[in-house]
């Protein structure tokens, strides 16, 4: 690596020292940062404002200047319904949005602190005095490293209706009524397991279960590590004091660890929050929303306007990102607003 | 004496387990299971035949019918086991089926065929690992129609490399320039680059397409290093290590008629490598793991990357789920071998840095 | 050949000022020391000599020549910094010949020049070492290594001894005498501490808040201090002054009414003294001198004695409520609580100020 990216940035030597000769020292640092900014400013910024003249404008052209303005008729398309809250009441985009809207929102409530318990609960097990630490906490982290589209797969393999999961649950319930007949008084038996589709049964809850399930396995080892470096931040000595004072464990968890816990776990909270309403690869990949519309995902449905309907009705969905931007936003601020406060406190 | 000595200040001795310690690792260990098994099970499953892919065999070890090649014949021909009532067992060659009977014959004297009932029989098998599975795909990329695996791991390689050396290069001369000058605009420029923040890919999809449509970069894999190039977290992580460099170095090495642009790759690149690592980790991971965006960029399949190749091959779930599993394994194999040398710095780095 | 001029040189970070104006000569050869207590601007003004930071008025020249517009490294200058500042992922060898790679010296002139420093320094035996192998003192060679090879016209030095431990800062204290000895460059050498100010300069600078207050020969410093700052600041335990009117004067000989009662005679006044005015009276710990109560110009009630064993220190108050300090050779007897004389006249070394606190005498005529 060494060899090769050296003589690459020595190369550009000559060239910036004539550029300090022009113009000084301290204006170099204009030219440290233009990559950096042209990027920004070419993929971030430019895009954002593009957003809101899209979501003003119509038909499939993607050249900005040929398209027709139409005031606010995408955002009547999708606000124009009797109700919000029953997305069949919604115009054909409306319904696109609201059901992934109430869906992701859904996901979000739920997921979110589901996960973060578990992490929580992870974390302080890992937290003890515990042999080979960095072993298990390098294994609850793996599959954070691992790809949606494996995770998807990996996670398919297993719950398909003729996967190993109904193969385990038959076995364990045949097992468990053999055990029964070996009683010496009467049980009745558990009748026997008929395998579920996991993921595809319209008429249960289970897709999205396994959905919410499936996403918080791949991301839980992030947000344990997070809290984890919290919970090792806490001043060792304040738990000695409460053991020297004979504070019960669950007073010490009350009174000491979740309080100065607290602004790790907001952190904690507001980013999965904010990632919770992005969510898209690995459901996408393992339901593709379906069953029906049981865990289509809102940025789903922005990409499906855009792209895969014949109709590329760019409009829509620029005008469903503006406002899916709104909630983001909202959550990015308070996000920034609480990492300040921790760095400042 | 020294009994009371141990007495007065005794505490838990660090051998035993109490019973909060034991619920612990149970937790643990369930967690593993959790954790791993499914992953497991995709690679064990890699390794089976595509026929108890089908027949979804849930036995753990990858089992094969074992075939011999009849004299006179082309094809090969399946053992079968045979149990007779009277309880012996013998291996015979299946050579057809005949309604609820099969026709088959002893391997040493294949002529004389004889019939035995089919229920009584099962396949004559062993436990063999496919490694055709892996081999057909990647070598013989014709045999599996549609996916492509060394095309799309080159692809997938070379999004990897080239963005995240150029993530560290922009990112590292932009943490330079906002942790060691002082210029007119530099808070300015921090609050531009937070403010990116509130822009992520996913949000702005559609503008960027257009955007990067305009540029030429559609169906291109530069349409999926450039825009993600920049990355605020990338700079601030960066940023907040060059902070921790005493301005003297920078000054010692003016004062050494060292030019701004070689301060900068000489001094102050190698001192914040362990940073850089963390980026550069971080970057693998996002670029190797990507999804959405390059499924918005690339559209034709020579292109793809392996995500999009693994996610369409998903999609079209064509009876090849055994080529399917085996390319989910070369997948996640690099991740896992990266994850396995580097996990300590990985989860020290993640956990310092509170950012993924 | 090398001098430096400072031509009422200023420094302001936005509407903050830190240096006021200083002007200043130095000879080729010389070393001179920057000294005052922190905040004085001494760092900022080498830093500006330095070309580390902007001159924003007046005129620096070396050699006579201007030199403000010149980068730092185009002043043919060399720095010792506080922290050594050691490239800490380069081996000593490379810490010595960057700065002579950056200026395209021919590798054999290189390797020439980092023997001859590493024979010098004694750092031989480190050339392949990284600094954070290196002990405290062979890191701060290795930074005046670095200065060394470079060959500059004039030396910096920005605390270069301070983070070492006692012992070894009077052990480089006597290495870098002997280094300006035998390379004969002008330095410049910024410091807090007046032992080390003393003893290495030829002249040292006396600065307060962004202000040269003395500039002269270290013993001048001592015995003819141009004000109560420099007098106060130069000698330790600090200089005791006590607030005085001048009674009848007769010619350059005058009678003091201490504030705490009690009288003082100095002669050899230089300024103008009225009789009748306020002035601050000066005299050095090691110039009083203790007596039985009553005996002297003014007792001293003792609060604390330290006892050195070679010399000792008595702490006080006297009649107003004024802190006094006296240092004695030798051991003594004084003891918390007691109340004992001070002579205050019996030496020459005495001093006066006037309101504004400036000298209006000078203390010991200088040894000779």
């Amino acid at each position: 690596m060494r060899w090769l990216v050296l003589p690459m940035l020595a190369a550009l030597d000559p060239p910036m020292r004539a550029i300090q000769r022009r113009i000084g020292i301290e204006r170099l640092a204009y030219v440290f940062l233009l990559p950096t900014m042209l990027i920004f400013g070419l993929f971030s910024f430019l895009p954002a404002a593009l957003n809101v003249w899209i979501s003003f404008t119509g038909g499939s052209s993607t050249i900005v200047s040929a398209r027709p303005f139409v005031g606010l008729q995408n955002y009547e398309a999708l606000l124009a319904c009797e109700s919000i809250f029953v997305p069949k009441s919604c115009p054909v985009a409306g319904f696109g949005f609201w059901t992934g809207m109430w869906n992701t929102l859904t996901f979000a409530l739920v997921q979110v602190p589901a996960m973060t318990v578990v992490a929580l609960a992870t974390a302080i097990v890992l937290n003890r005095k515990i042999r080979a630490r960095g072993f298990w906490r390098a294994l609850f982290f793996y599959p954070v490293m691992l790809s949606p589209v494996v995770v998807a797969v990996v996670w398919d393999w297993v719950l398909k209706r003729r996967g190993i999961l109904n193969a385990l649950l038959a076995d364990l319930t045949n097992a468990w009524n053999g055990l029964l007949a070996w009683l010496p008084f009467h049980v009745d038996p558990v009748a026997a397991f008929r395998p579920v589709n996991w993921l595809a049964d319209a008429s249960t809850s289970w897709p999205f279960f396994w959905v919410v399930f499936v996403y918080s396995w791949s991301h839980l080892g992030f947000y344990m590590l997070i809290l984890l470096a919290g919970l090792q931040a806490i001043p060792k000595d304040l738990y000695e004091a409460a053991e020297m004072d004979g504070t019960p464990p669950w007073r010490v968890f009350l009174r000491i660890t979740l309080p100065l816990l607290m602004p790790t776990l907001l952190v904690v909270l507001v980013l999965s929050l904010i990632r919770a309403f992005q969510v898209f690869d690995e459901v996408y990949v393992l339901t593709g929303g379906g069953p029906g519309t049981a865990t289509r995902m809102v940025i789903q449905h922005i990409y499906e306007t855009a792209f895969v309907s014949d109709a590329k009705l760019f409009g829509i969905a620029a005008a469903s990102s503006v406002l899916l931007a709104c909630i983001i936003l909202v959550l990015t601020l308070a996000q920034l607003a609480l990492s300040r406060r921790q760095a400042g406190g | 004496m020294g009994a009371a000595i141990r007495f007065l200040t005794r505490t838990r001795e660090p051998g035993r387990l109490g019973w909060t310690d034991i619920l612990a690792y149970a937790y643990l260990v369930l967690g593993v299971v959790l954790i791993l098994a499914p992953v497991l099970w995709l690679f064990v499953s890699s390794f089976k035949s595509q026929r108890a892919l089908i027949e979804s065999d849930p036995r753990f070890l990858p089992y094969e019918q074992v075939t011999v090649t009849l004299p006179g014949s082309t094809r090969p021909s399946g053992l079968v086991e045979w149990t007779a009532p009277d309880g012996n067992r013998r291996v015979l060659v299946q050579i057809r089926p005949s309604g609820t009977d099969l026709v088959v014959a002893d391997p040493a004297k294949p002529d004389e065929t004889f019939a035995v009932p089919r229920r009584e029989t099962r396949p004559h098998e062993r436990v063999r690992a496919r490694v055709e599975n892996y081999v057909e795909p990647t070598l013989q990329g014709g045999r599996t129609g549609t996916f492509q695996f060394p095309r799309y791991f080159a692809n997938s390689a070379f999004v990897t490399i080239l963005a995240t050396l150029i993530t560290l290069t922009i990112s590292s001369m932009a943490a330079f320039a906002l942790s060691k000058y002082r210029f007119r605009g530099r808070d300015t420029f921090m609050f531009l680059i937070v403010a990116t923040l509130l822009m992520p890919a996913t949000v702005i999809l559609v503008p960027l397409f257009v955007v990067v449509k305009n540029f030429g970069m559609l169906d291109s894999l530069w349409g999926v290093i450039i825009p993600g190039a920049a990355t605020p977290t990338g700079v601030f992580l960066l940023r907040q290590y060059m902070l921790t460099i005493p301005d003297e170095l920078i000054e010692a090495a003016r004062m050494d008629a060292a030019s701004e642009w070689k301060i900068y790759y000489r001094i102050v690149l190698p001192l914040a490598l362990p940073a850089l690592a963390v980026l550069a980790i971080l970057s693998i991971i996002w670029r190797w793991n990507d999804f959405l965006w390059p499924l918005v960029v690339l559209t034709r399949s020579e292109t793809f990357t392996l995500q999009l190749g693994l996610s369409s091959f998903k999609g079209e779930m064509n009876d090849a789920t055994h080529y399917l599993l085996a390319m989910t394994v070369l997948t996640l194999l690099p991740v896992t071998f990266v994850f396995a040398f580097l996990q300590k710095y990985i989860t020290t780095g993640i956990a310092n840095t509170g950012m993924k | 050949m090398a001098t430096l001029d400072l031509v009422g040189v200023r420094k302001s970070f936005g509407p903050t000022d830190v240096i006021h104006g200083v002007d200043l000569s130095i000879a080729h050869g010389e070393f001179c020391v920057f000294v005052g207590p922190s905040g004085c601007g001494k760092s900022t003004l080498l830093r500006m000599i330095a070309g580390l930071e902007s001159v924003t008025a007046g005129e620096l020249r070396i050699d006579g020549q201007r030199v403000n517009e010149l980068g730092a490294a185009e002043r043919g200058l060399a720095m010792v910094f506080q922290s050594y500042a050691l490239y800490p992922h380069m081996s000593v060898r490379q810490n010595l010949s960057f700065g002579l790679e950056n200026m395209r010296v021919a590798k054999a002139e290189i390797d020439r020049r980092v023997a001859e420093a590493a024979r010098m320094l004694r750092l031989e035996a480190y050339l392949d070492r990284r600094p954070g192998a290196l002990s405290g003192g062979q890191r701060q060679r290795v930074a005046i290594g670095r200065a060394v090879v470079r060959e500059p016209r004039i030396f910096l030095f920005d605390e270069p001894l301070s983070n070492l431990d006692a012992e070894l800062r009077v052990r480089m204290r006597a290495e870098l005498g002997a280094l300006h000895d035998r390379l004969g460059n002008t330095m410049i050498y910024v410091t807090h501490d007046q032992v080390e100010a003393m003893t290495l300069a030829d002249r040292i600078a006396v600065l307060r808040d962004g202000r040269c207050e003395q500039f002269d020969r270290p013993l001048e410093l001592y015995n003819a201090p141009a004000n109560i700052f420099v007098a106060g600041f130069i000698g330790s335990p600090r200089m005791n002054f006590l607030p005085a009117r001048v009674g009848k004067r007769e010619g350059a000989a005058a009678t003091l009414a201490l504030a705490a009662g009690g009288q003082v005679r100095v002669d050899g006044l230089a300024g103008p003294a009225a009789e009748g005015a306020e002035v601050t009276f000066g005299v050095r710990p090691e110039h009083v001198q203790l007596v039985a109560a009553g005996a002297g110009e003014i007792d001293l009630r003792v609060s604390l004695t330290e006892q050195l064993g070679g010399e000792s220190y008595v702490y006080g108050t006297i009649g107003d409520g004024h802190e006094m300090t006296a240092r004695l050779q030798g051991q003594t007897r004084v003891r918390a609580g007691e109340s004992v004389g001070l002579s205050l006249s019996r030496s020459t070394a005495t001093y006066l100020f006037d309101k504004d606190g400036r000298a209006l005498k000078r203390g010991v005529a200088e040894a000779r």
